[in-house]
């Protein structure tokens, strides 16, 4: 094989890292579209559901009296809502130490059928933090509420 | 007193650098002569000045004086020393002091010791260096002094976030702060190299071992945060793709790039303006990502104390720094005289190839992680996660490695793929043979999991390679790194791809005297007693582990609940096999009275860690050897100059 | 390499790519300064700000101590509202802080939410009652009413019954000026 040019060389470099850095970015495009986790609140879920097994957060109230443990003691299903409508959530697993009923949580996971079944839950109250969707959630959802006490 | 002292030796360090910034820009001038001796004194000073106020501050912490605000509010006379120690740098400002601490002294021991590089390229290199900590003394002494007394003594501090009471994390950020900083100096000496258009060997050659030294840092530091996430967050995962996480993950990437540039630069002077456009990367990647975790803006499953305010401060310096940086390559890197050249099957080739699958996976990760932020400000909200990032960098990550198992072989400039044949040809069929192993034996692992699988092994040996046929005594210490890094990575593969294959895990609900198996394990819960620490209380479960039979260990994992300030944290209980690893996490108490326990046994996971720490001492073993070389050189021409002097010549 | 035409000027291509990079730092610059005055202005400003307080009646909570309505927030002098639990450690923590309050002549009145009279009666004991009144919200209405998402929260109400400030998470010694602040904002 023969040594390359020096003009040459430095352009054939520059496209082949110009070249792969672009493919980089647009199968990072690609990729996001389809796996990036989009954020629901309850009413989203129910109006407009992801395809069934698709990864997605959502996040809600814990609606108050409805946990409720299975007999294997690690399974867990509630209720979120917004105010407006509630889902059935299923987790296993351990619960974060402030998932209590009618606190603030964010799941991660997937629809199955009309159960959202959580891998994940996020609780979190401490250190002054709240889950960034949180926020807006909580305003959402006050908004709601307001509505509904007038 | 010692307060006082710490505040005058930080201010005038920051004089000094002002100094040094101003005389280095004279002596480029033409007429500047005069300033070019002033440089290299000037930056050992503020090395040893800021050193001074850096040790200053450890020494208020350390004996708890508790009329500075920064010690009252993060430190406790009740906590053990090495917590105060290090609460010196758990805390913005100590954190701050201690970067600029490492910058300083790092300029100065390159002006103690840098004699290749030409005169004029090493103070523009101290003067970019200058420049770079005049932004971070500003933000201390105006924005977040340490040293800030307060009007009266408090009489007790306010202890530290529990989580940073853990040995690992104590020791984790400053680990990962060494590293970025080094990465800052390769910055300098890439602008100094563009200031006097002196991109060369010899620039290569000053820069590769503050890069190396970098580099290992890093990777000790993602390693040990790594392993920290793994059994502190009680999740049984060791990484999360987290913004925090990214952030380290990121500098890394580059500065793994920038390495074998350099080495290609220092041995056959070929991709000049793509190794100063990697030490403009690299440390901008350092810079974006500290922004990204002190601004919060990205959310992190590590919660740390973030402030917006803070993080624009940061952002500032970070647009002035690199934006500065990035025009001024735009303007000079046309006028970087062409490297040597090479042919498509040369080590260069492979380098070039491997630089580049690199900075992609720099710019996947990247993307995913500033993604969600860019959706935001269309008004969806997305989280991006391992189903995203785990496919997208093995797309490069997978070219990557084959290549890295070939390039090493190849000589330098041009080279017959023939020759090598062998030594290719070995280690890819015991790839294909473990990859129709795992089809025929494990049909369900995932695909990801079983190239891993297949790659790690023949990965290993391949980078065993380049030893054959040499004389082991003779072959230089940094050939042997580059094995062993090389080597390293192999480990930490088959260990990821392992423990994502064949991990087991058992959630349930025990009551005392129940038996649960996992893996290879039966593991009986004995008892839940509450236990105190000298500022936690906790839940602990004692288990007995039998390991196929064998006579049970107790383990014992702990619920904990901090006191000062309030916190709660799992703490996991691990035992480590040659073959595997046991990970037992104690929940809560189910509502009839059973504990929730969640029961891992995860093959070969440790694996990941140790090639980690095998990929930071061959990083090691290669310093080790650059610098005895450097040494080596450094002596003889001082002896050549003194016989010179004294044969009065 | 046989892509590039012999006719091409060479440097000129490369040289318009050399600021490819600059142009991409560009990009990132706006969009996180996008980010960070997103981030300020959201911070957790809760949407009840400026509203008056939902009606309620609440039942007492501990028996030594008289329930609490919406009617008690509307006689004319700022008030701060603390929704908290015996079950709560944050809350626990903060005692100190609502007693130093409390000594500064702050009337606070307390929700305890889900709570055992017991328990109630035990955590008061531990940590000090600085309360004029607590009423008890077994069912979370009036913390989900008020826009309150967990343990503890703090509301400056003022004197018409009109919430003014939230603090959410524990109060921090730090914090207490802050809320002395803006209780006499309200009151002004």
């Amino acid at each position: 094989m023969s040594v390359v040019k020096p003009k040459h060389q430095r352009l054939v470099l520059l496209l082949f890292a110009v070249s792969a850095l672009i493919g980089a970015g647009l199968l990072a495009a690609y990729a996001l579209r389809n796996q990036a986790a989009y954020f629901y609140v309850p009413s989203d879920l129910v109006a407009k559901p992801p395809e069934p097994g698709r990864a997605v957060r959502l996040g809600g109230m814990v609606q108050k009296g409805s946990i409720k443990t299975r007999g294997d003691g690690v399974t867990i299903d509630f209720l979120v809502g917004d105010g407006k409508v509630d889902v059935p959530v299923r987790f296993r697993g351990i619960t974060p130490e402030l998932f209590v009923e009618g606190s603030g949580v964010v799941a991660e996971g997937r629809m199955e059928g009309t159960t959202f079944v959580a891998d994940n839950l996020l609780a979190k109250h401490d250190e002054k933090y709240v889950p960034r969707e949180m926020k807006d959630m909580s305003k959402a959802q006050a908004a709601a509420v307001v509505a509904e006490t007038k | 007193m010692i307060a006082e002292l710490g505040l005058a030796m930080l201010w005038i360090a920051a004089a000094l650098a002002a100094l040094q910034l101003v005389a280095g820009c004279l002596a480029l001038t033409p007429k500047g002569g005069l300033f070019m001796g002033l440089v290299r004194p000037v930056a050992i000073a503020q090395g040893v000045l800021v050193a001074g106020a850096f040790a200053a501050l450890i020494w208020l912490f350390l004996s708890t004086d508790l009329s500075v605000k920064l010690v009252a509010g993060n430190s406790h006379a009740a906590k053990p020393w090495i917590f105060k120690l290090a609460a010196t740098w758990g805390n913005h400002e100590g954190s701050m002091l201690m970067w600029v601490t490492i910058m300083s002294i790092g300029g100065g021991v390159v002006a103690l010791v840098e004699k290749r590089l030409r005169e004029e390229t090493l103070v523009a290199t101290l003067a970019g260096q200058a420049f770079v900590s005049l932004g971070f003394y500003a933000f201390l002494l105006l924005a977040s002094n340490p040293f800030q007394r307060l009007p009266e003594p408090a009489a007790e501090g306010q202890g530290l976030n529990p989580l940073l009471q853990d040995i690992g994390l104590a020791f984790h950020p400053p680990t990962l702060y060494v590293g970025y900083v080094g990465l800052s100096i390769a910055f300098s000496f890439a602008i100094g190299a563009l200031v006097t258009r002196d991109v060369g060997p010899a620039f290569a050659r000053a820069m590769r071992p503050w890069v190396l030294g970098a580099w290992i840092f890093l990777t000790l530091g993602i390693t040990a945060g790594s392993y920290w996430a793994y059994y502190t967050l009680g999740w049984g995962g060791w990484w999360f793709w987290d913004p925090v996480e990214n952030a380290s993950l990121m500098p890394w990437l580059a500065a793994t790039a920038l390495l074998h540039s350099c080495s290609v630069l220092a041995s056959r002077g070929a991709l000049k303006a793509w190794t100063v456009m990697l030490g403009v990367v690299a440390f901008s990647m350092s810079m974006v990502g500290t922004f990204l975790v002190r601004s919060g803006i990205l959310t992190s499953v590590h919660a740390f104390a973030v402030d917006p305010t803070r993080g624009s401060f940061i952002l500032a310096l970070l647009a002035i720094y690199i934006g500065g940086a990035l025009t001024l390559f735009a303007l000079r890197a046309n006028t970087v005289t062409e490297g040597a050249r090479f042919s498509f099957v040369s080590r260069e080739a492979s380098l070039v190839f491997n630089n580049v699958m690199l900075c992609g996976i720099l710019g996947i990760v990247l993307i995913g992680t500033l993604y969600p932020l860019l959706t935001e400000a269309m008004g969806v909200k997305v989280s991006v996660g391992p189903p995203y990032f785990n496919p997208v960098s093995a797309f490069f990550a997978i070219p990557m490695f084959l290549i890295m198992a070939v390039g090493p072989l190849l000589r330098w400039r041009d080279d017959k793929a023939a020759r090598i044949t062998w030594a290719v040809a070995v280690p890819a069929f015991l790839a294909a043979a473990a990859l129709l192993g795992i089809v025929i034996f494990a049909p369900a692992v995932s695909v990801l999991s079983a190239l891993g699988l297949a790659l790690a092994p023949a990965l290993a040996l391949a980078s065993l390679m380049p030893l054959r046929g040499r004389n082991l005594r003779r072959t230089p210490l940094p050939i042997y790194g580059g094995v062993l890094a090389h080597l390293g990575i192999a480990v930490a593969l088959f260990g990821m791809a392992s423990e994502s294959a064949f991990s087991t895990e058992k959630l349930a609900a025990m009551n005392p005297g129940d038996v649960q198996q996992v893996g290879p394990y039966a593991i009986t819960l004995k008892g839940i007693d509450p236990v105190a620490g000298p500022n936690w209380t906790a839940l602990e479960a004692t288990l007995a582990a039998s390991y196929e039979g064998a006579a049970p260990i107790i383990l014992r994992p702990q619920a904990r609940t901090f006191s000062n300030p309030p916190g709660n944290r799992t703490e996991s209980a691990l035992s480590t096999r040659w073959n595997g690893q046991l990970y037992l996490v104690l929940g809560e108490e189910a509502a009839d009275g059973r504990w929730q326990m969640r029961l891992w046994w995860k093959p070969f996971a440790p694996l990941i860690w140790y090639g980690g720490v095998l990929i930071a001492l061959g990083g090691l073993l290669a310093l080790v050897g650059r610098v005895a070389r450097d040494v080596k050189r450094l002596v003889a021409t001082d002896k050549i100059a003194f016989r010179r002097t004294a044969q009065g010549r | 390499m046989s892509a590039q035409a012999p006719g091409k000027p060479g440097p000129k291509k490369p040289g318009l790519a050399l600021w490819l990079p600059l142009m991409l730092f560009a990009g990132f610059v706006v969009l996180v300064i996008y980010g960070l005055s997103r981030n300020a202005n959201t911070d957790v400003v809760s949407a009840f700000i400026g509203k008056p307080l939902p009606a309620f009646d609440l039942p007492p909570a501990s028996d030594d101590r008289p329930g609490l309505a919406t009617a008690d927030f509307t006689k004319g002098k700022p008030r701060l509202l603390n929704v908290f639990a015996s079950w709560c450690v944050p809350c626990a923590v903060e005692a100190p802080q609502l007693a130093a309050l409390a000594a500064k002549g702050v009337e606070i009145d307390g929700v305890a939410i889900r709570d055992r009279k017991q328990d109630l009666a035990q955590f008061l004991a531990q940590n000090g009652n600085p309360f004029a009144r607590i009423g008890r919200d077994d069912l979370s209405q009036v913390q989900l009413a008020i826009g309150s998402s967990g343990v503890p929260e703090t509301f400056v109400i003022d004197g018409r019954g009109v919430i003014r400030y939230q603090h959410i998470g524990d109060i921090r010694p730090e914090d207490v000026p802050i809320i002395l602040r803006k209780l006499a904002e309200a009151g002004a």
